[in-house]
């Protein structure tokens, strides 16, 4: 129904025969200054990522011990840690983890999420409550506290936190789904649907799945922020990525012991965060608002 | 006399209403209560009643879309109730529906090319080039053109979306079709081009409509023979002019007189009932009408009516007419 709101936006003639549902969001998020900036910053980090190797004139893990914690030059741009590593080069490669930990641990909540959110929407009675329970009591949980624990149980590495991240997500995409897929359920293009005869499965994927998506683009554009704060939270408390690796939270909870003498050390990745953090939710609550126009406030 | 393609035998659909923790069942709406009719092979049998009078559901119930309580119904003179999934989706090949709301019917995330051939690629008929041709068909059979199909439904008016349903539901050359307030939603001028559609369809492909409608000129104008419900029940069932012209339920007659005439100079006897519908969580003892009927006797209270054929294949379920 949702979608019935995107035929405000004026179609002119040439554009009317390509409009779908989805280029009318793109057409609507484009005019967003904000979403533009945000998607700006992301572009900007993706590049960063994807061209690592080329940006960074040092290697990430290797420190000349006789430039330990030297300020911002023109050899180091960032300065050195207290390894004598190139600060510069340790966040171009972070910005690797950050995303890929980011978008990856997200994807994998959405799978699993969705799946179960669509289980239990759709099926309702005792699958419902079996799944709805098992998310009351993952929320009972503060997030971060649940990740812990998974890190300690699984052991603390990059991929752990990962996963950890992926895990308690879940419940917020699979609540989402749920409550979408039991008002969709009693839509009468479901019920259309299965009078023609169409299996569960079909009806799932095919009718109440697409029509989901853009709570979970809109969500899972938000989570990928959480995600990236949450991993390098848990890297902070030294449960997430281990040294050398160069991951921000990680950075920053090395740099800790020498905020006075080198801020630099804490001050970079600490923007670095916050830079990729705004970027998502810039785009996120863009995208809200272009795909859902009731969600806004 | 044209053969039954659709009868429907004491159809019940009750609806628990469960109250307190742990969702004991407290009582029960009687959405559907005893309904018992039969559609004959090529005619338009009419539903009519008020808002929550189950109209509805009985359409639904017919489709297996919900679950009868109790009760039978027979397609082709096989029972349909008990089927497995798989037989029955078998059987909705040959039966289809129509819905009110033209803007909730089609799913928005599929253009209409997708929304018509779906119903062959789930019953696997023809291929994809016989699939695209079909749908281009059958979008000239409703008025539309092949253009239209790589357009969304948002793309479309009310009485456009309403041809879109209607042809998905003919792209699997269904039987009987059961248009549930097809026309409700649409301005007046197109309910007529709706309508008129509908008429030759069913005159083109030989196709059974039940029509459900709270329109009364509507299904005047669409029905052969057109039912009355009130509170879940069938209380008048008969040709559509003789209901019209000598309707025999004092519900029935309440209704017609309600119906606005073209005529200003006319001078009518307007019925006006007294009171609201009763709940149909708790309805009355014997007839349920008695707590509105004008004509109300002592019997009524007590004992419900038995809905019979007093002749001329009028049926009413009334103690005014127990002979």
């Amino acid at each position: 129904m949702a979608e019935v709101e995107t035929t405000t936006v004026p179609l002119n003639r040439a554009a009317e025969e390509v409009s779908s549902p989805w280029r009318d969001a793109w057409r609507t998020l484009r005019k967003n200054r904000m979403a533009m900036l945000g998607l700006g910053i992301i572009v900007f980090f993706v590049a960063v990522a994807l061209l690592a190797p080329v940006i960074a004139r040092y290697p990430y893990d290797e420190g000349e011990l006789l430039n330990r914690n030297k300020p911002p030059s023109a050899e180091h741009w960032f300065g050195t840690d207290y390894n004598g590593r190139d600060m510069f080069s340790r966040i171009v490669y972070g910005a690797r983890i950050s995303l890929w930990v980011g978008t990856s641990s997200v994807i994998g909540s959405i799978v699993v999420g969705s799946l179960l959110g669509l289980l239990a929407g759709f099926y309702g009675r005792w699958i419902d409550m079996l799944i709805s329970r098992i998310f009351d009591i993952m929320l009972a949980f503060p997030s971060i506290l649940l990740a812990i624990a998974i890190v300690a149980i699984l052991g603390p590495s990059l991929r752990n936190a990962l996963l950890a991240i992926a895990i308690i997500n879940v419940p917020t995409f699979g609540r989402l789904i749920r409550s979408r897929v039991m008002s969709l359920k009693e839509e009468e293009f479901v019920m259309a649907a299965k009078a023609l005869g169409m299996t569960d499965a079909r009806i799932i994927f095919h009718h109440l799945l697409p029509n989901s998506l853009a709570p979970i683009i809109v969500t899972g554009t938000l989570c990928v922020a959480t995600a990236i704060i949450e991993a390098a939270a848990l890297g902070f408390l030294g449960l997430g990525a281990q040294p050398p690796e160069p991951e921000w939270g990680k950075m920053l909870s090395d740099a800790k012991e020498y905020i006075q003498k080198a801020p630099w050390t804490m001050i970079f990745p600490g923007i670095s965060i916050m830079l990729t953090v705004l970027g998502f939710n810039l785009v996120g609550d863009g995208l809200r608002d272009a795909i859902d126009p009731r969600m806004k406030n | 006399m044209a053969a039954e393609l659709l009868s429907v035998q004491q159809l019940k659909k009750y609806y628990p209403i469960t109250g307190g923790v742990f969702g004991r069942q407290v009582g029960q709406v009687k959405a559907v209560d005893g309904v018992t009719f039969a559609v004959n092979q090529g005619e338009t049998l009419g539903l009519v009643g008020e808002s929550g009078c189950g109209k509805s559901t009985i359409g639904r119930t017919i489709l297996r879309l919900i679950e009868p309580t109790e009760g039978d119904i027979l397609f082709e003179g096989r029972s349909i109730t008990k089927l497995g999934k798989a037989d029955m989706r078998q059987i909705r090949r040959n039966m289809q529906i129509v819905f009110q709301d033209p803007f909730a019917s089609l799913n928005p995330r599929k253009n209409v090319e997708k929304i018509l051939e779906e119903p062959l690629i789930v019953h696997g008929i023809g291929s994809a080039k016989e699939r695209k041709k079909r749908m281009e068909e059958m979008l000239e059979v409703v008025g539309l053109s092949s253009y239209h199909a790589s357009r969304y439904p948002h793309q479309f008016s009310g009485g456009q979306r309403q041809r879109i349903g209607i042809a998905r539901a003919l792209m699997l050359h269904p039987k009987l079709i059961i248009a549930d307030e097809p026309v409700s939603a649409l301005d007046v001028s197109i309910q007529s081009q709706v309508l008129n559609l509908m008429q030759d369809l069913q005159r083109d492909f030989g196709l059974t409509y039940i029509f459900i409608a709270h329109d009364l000129s509507v299904v005047r104008h669409v029905s052969d023979r057109v039912g009355v419900m009130y509170l879940g029940r069938l209380v008048e069932l008969a040709d559509k002019d003789r209901l019209y012209e000598k309707p025999l339920h004092p519900y029935t007659q309440a209704l017609l007189s309600a119906v606005p005439s073209a005529d200003p100079d006319l001078k009518r006897e307007r019925i006006i009932l007294q009171g609201d519908v009763p709940n149909p969580a708790e309805p009355p003892a014997g007839c349920t009408f008695h707590t509105r009927c004008p004509q109300v006797k002592e019997v009524c209270r007590s004992v419900p009516p038995k809905f019979r054929d007093i002749g001329d294949g009028q049926h009413v379920a009334c103690h005014l007419y127990t002979s």
